[in-house]
């Protein structure tokens, strides 16, 4: 792939994905899916509820596998590999939903994000990193998960991720639920966590959050890629304007075609 | 009063542990496993073997018959319960009542159906505690069980492991996202319950004598502890265990021993109609 079409950063393919098919039953969630995320960038993956973006989450992640295609990381090829052995080569996600364990506390949800390491000290210095993103983490560590606000639980599954020490960072969803000032916040952070070198893909309905600190973004439709290109390009799109930024009234929500 | 307290308590203990086993395999994996009362049977029988065919001392005897027990769960699971681990409840149900029947079956097929009595782990006459007179026997149960738990309450609470068993507890599905090896944890479940049943089955072998169905009110019981705790909190399990004991033996002093199976099952019907998640059970979301 020509290095411009990706976007401004990074050489190394970190994860790509070629002619992913996958199903549930017999339902065809995904129907060719091929991406591409380069190292060091913010990568988005936009479209409607139902268009894909999770189902291709959780095939990357090692929860579902795909009928064919391939999905490579670093490289080397991980589809149909265990989600356990896919954490432990780099990818970890922070689910759509959140999904903190509600009676754990914060500091032993931190814990089980590092669960597949064991170097010590590796983690207690990324322990201090994310306290330092989330200080609110630090003051609420002792208490459970489920007492969090929303806000607060989205920032714990973030910080959870990241104590897995990946070399690609999934988030599904993280705006899901929340206000928009909080929605706000969360995406400076996850701007200042790829600024720290992190490779992110993100999932998002919020379009224009997402595109504001993409480099570069797929839009899913029905499974299928229908649109890719620098998040600045896709923001100027006449038809991403109208279709997921709402520009138009009545048209925004017209997006699954 | 305080004596019947007392002698329920040691009774209650026993029901703690087997408690334990089920709660605990419920709460990882969400199956029932009716057989774990069988599976404690044939421990015990394999301590007994230790012990008087092999020749060897109780107390290794004993430790033999834990690791055997571990080891066995451990089997079980692998062998029976792995592969059809995604299987409706249901027959995940059906699947360890047949492990019953099977167990059962083997072990009269090794051992016969002949009572044998099986030694006390300590002799001696009873202590005298105030006005209450306590068998060695009922004191070496509650050491124990209070060892067992206070072990294991440390093991979840500070362990990786412990802490990785209760996050899949929690959901399983973001256990395996975070990398741990889920299949493996239900494994560890397993193996402890085991361990903790085949505990109470040695234990309590001496008062009940040994045969392949020796196990069958302890299993009923069990079943009442960990009912009146909510069936997915161990400290439940521990606190229906003891109040069972207690309760069914001021009934046997104060009415009718006959009464005391028939009070169990009236006593979780109760608790289901007033509590329906029973006394420290949590109304668990469930996992997605």
């Amino acid at each position: 792939m020509p290095k411009g079409r990706t976007g401004l950063r990074g050489g190394l393919s970190v994860l790509k994905l070629t002619g992913i098919h996958v199903y549930y039953g017999r339902v065809h969630a995904l129907k060719g899916i091929s991406l591409d995320v380069r190292q060091g960038s913010t990568v988005a993956l936009l479209g409607a509820n139902g268009a894909g973006k999770t189902t291709t989450l959780r095939t990357v992640s090692g929860l579902l596998s795909p009928r064919s295609g391939a999905v490579e990381f670093l490289g080397r090829r991980i589809d149909g590999r265990p989600a356990e052995e896919i954490v432990r080569r780099g990818i970890v996600q922070s689910p759509e939903g959140r999904q903190v364990f509600p009676e754990l506390t914060v500091a032993e949800n931190l814990r089980i994000g590092a669960y597949t390491r064991r170097d010590r000290a590796g983690i207690r210095q990324d322990l201090e990193r994310v306290y330092q993103y989330f200080p609110v983490l630090a003051q609420r560590a002792s208490q459970t998960a489920g007492t969090l606000s929303g806000g607060e639980q989205q920032m714990l599954a973030i910080a959870r991720a990241l104590m897995g020490a990946p070399r690609l960072l999934l988030l599904d969803e993280p705006s899901l639920g929340l206000a928009p000032l909080v929605t706000r916040e969360i995406f400076q952070i996850i701007k200042a966590i790829n600024a720290g070198g992190m490779t992110v893909l993100l999932v998002e309905q919020n379009a224009r959050q997402a595109l504001a600190i993409a480099d570069y973004a797929y839009i899913l439709e029905t499974g299928k890629v229908v649109l890719a290109g620098k998040g600045t390009d896709l923001m100027n799109n006449e038809e991403v304007r109208r279709s997921y930024l709402g520009e138009r009234a009545g048209s925004a929500a017209s997006g699954n075609g | 009063m305080a004596q019947q307290v007392a002698s329920g308590l040691a009774m209650g203990c026993l029901y703690a542990l087997a408690a334990l086993g089920l709660v605990l395999i419920y709460k990882t994996s969400d199956m029932v496993n009716f057989a774990q009362g069988e599976m404690s049977m044939i421990s015990t029988f394999v301590a007994y073997t230790f012990l008087s065919v092999a020749g060897l001392p109780l107390a290794a005897a004993f430790v033999l018959a834990v690791i055997f027990a571990g080891l066995f769960g451990l089997a079980v699971e692998r062998a029976f319960l792995r592969p059809i681990q995604n299987a409706p409840v249901i027959t995940l149900m059906i699947v360890t009542l047949g492990l019953y029947l099977i167990f059962n079956g083997i072990a009269g097929w090794i051992w016969g159906y002949d009572p044998r009595s099986f030694p006390y782990a300590v002799v001696g006459g009873p202590l005298v505690v105030g006005k209450v007179i306590i068998s060695r026997d009922s004191l070496l149960v509650m050491g124990v069980t209070l060892f067992l738990t206070l072990a294991l309450y440390l093991v979840l609470r500070f362990s990786l492991a412990g802490i990785a068993m209760r996050a899949t507890a929690q959901n399983a599905v973001m256990a395996r996202l975070m990398g741990v090896p889920v299949k493996r944890v239900h494994s560890w479940a397993w193996g402890i319950s085991a361990v903790l049943g085949a505990v109470a089955g040695i234990l309590i072998a001496p008062t009940t004598f040994l045969d392949p169905n020796m196990m069958a009110e302890m299993n009923i019981k069990a079943f009442t502890a960990a009912v009146l705790g909510g069936f997915s909190s161990l400290p439940g399990a521990v606190a229906g265990g003891l109040l069972l004991g207690v309760l069914e033996n001021l009934v046997a002093g104060y009415i009718s021993t006959e009464f005391k199976s028939t009070f169990a099952f009236g006593l979780i019907i109760i608790v289901l109609w007033l509590r329906p998640h029973g006394l420290l059970g949590a109304h668990h979301r469930k996992k997605v």
